[in-house]
């Protein structure tokens, strides 16, 4: 019989997985709480409210579809609009995918629904880092269905609460706050806070064009912000880019 | 908006979502993301969620307001700071909305 030394299994994998995500979760928790207030209050029913988590499962974006339902915003610019708040799954997505590629389609269809933003930023340090590489799907599993379930259930919880907050209590404003709070801490080098501030300033210059295109303009021109201050100062140097592997 | 054309929006939302994750896992895994792209996307989210915080703030009600009776820009400096010098969400989060609400309350 082979030696198996403990800790080391799928079972114990998936467990890992879990545990390193848990502290992770006491902060996911209350976004999910507000998203199913917020929902509720921009006029959502529940069973579309709770459907939200499971079919879009991605926090920041259901915030603003949300927001924009309340409006009540044009679907097409609601798609659209998700479309690019999630837009930085692609980065993620290039980054794991070297560590999925030996797995089975089946895997991967799974594992890509459950890559979101806390189960990524969990998975990759360990993946980097962890030994038994075979195993890594199960680790990543782990995080992925402990966020996922979390996510649900305080939705769901939300979902029940909104029926009964009061609406002069500007639910609303909790999506400018909770993006403050993602968003600032971030800035931390030029080029983070020359597309952060290129982008404010045109969605307020472009405040005239209809169906909230201002906010995909303003993205464009944030983005373009953000590797022109890359390029001036030297941090972004295309002749030795085919020499690095990017992530 | 019908209820259909809800659902159906939530379900496009859904799907497009879910191809910006299969893109490199499972879309294009024979390919290598160029490094400009790599470093772009990297401030998708400053752009975008910035975009989205600052009409919250300066324009409340479709109008652009930069006066002391904004409250909603008062409570959103608070919260900058807070999250500036705590990097705390959840901080950041109570501190916004409790001035947005004291705020509310004594005028």
């Amino acid at each position: 019989m082979p030696v198996r030394p403990m800790n080391i299994g799928p079972r114990q994998q998936f467990l890992a997985g879990v545990r390193a995500e848990l502290p992770i979760l006491l902060g996911v928790a209350p976004f999910g709480m507000i998203y199913g207030l917020l929902a509720r209050d921009a006029g959502l029913g529940p069973a579309a409210s709770q459907a939200m988590s499971s079919v879009v499962f991605a926090g920041s974006a259901q915030f603003v579809m949300a927001q924009l339902f309340a409006l009540p915003a044009p679907g097409v610019v609601i798609v659209l609009t998700a479309f690019l708040v999630n837009l930085r799954h692609l980065l993620y997505s290039a980054s794991v995918a070297p560590y999925f590629h030996h797995l089975p389609a089946r895997w991967r269809w799974l594992l890509a629904y459950l890559l979101t933003d806390e189960a990524y930023a969990v998975s990759i340090v360990h993946f980097r880092h962890g030994r038994r590489p075979t195993l890594r799907h199960w680790y990543f599993l782990g995080t992925g269905l402990a966020l996922w379930s979390t996510w649900q259930l305080s939705t769901a919880a939300g979902v029940f609460l909104g029926a009964q907050v009061p609406p002069d209590w500007s639910l609303d404003f909790t999506l400018a706050v909770t993006f403050i709070a993602l968003v600032v801490p971030a800035l931390h080098d030029r080029p983070s806070i020359a597309a952060a501030a290129a982008a404010g300033l045109t969605v307020l210059l472009a405040q005239g064009l209809p169906f909230r295109l201002g906010l995909v303009l303003a993205a464009a021109v944030g983005i373009a912000a953000g590797l022109l201050v890359d390029y001036l100062q030297g941090t972004l140097r295309p002749e030795q880019s085919t020499a690095e592997s990017g992530l | 908006m019908s209820e259909a054309a809800v659902w159906l929006t939530i379900v496009l939302a859904g799907l497009l979502t879910y191809v910006t994750r299969l893109s490199f896992i499972i879309l294009f895994e024979r390919l290598t993301v160029p490094p400009l792209v790599t470093r772009g996307l990297r401030y998708v989210p400053p752009a975008v969620l910035t975009a989205i915080i600052v009409p919250e703030l300066l324009l409340p009600g479709g109008q652009f307001d930069l006066s002391l009776a904004n409250f909603r820009l008062l409570a959103g400096l608070a919260a900058i700071a807070v999250a500036w010098r705590s990097r705390n969400p959840i901080a950041t989060i109570l501190v916004g909305m409790g001035a947005l609400w004291l705020l509310q309350f004594l005028f």
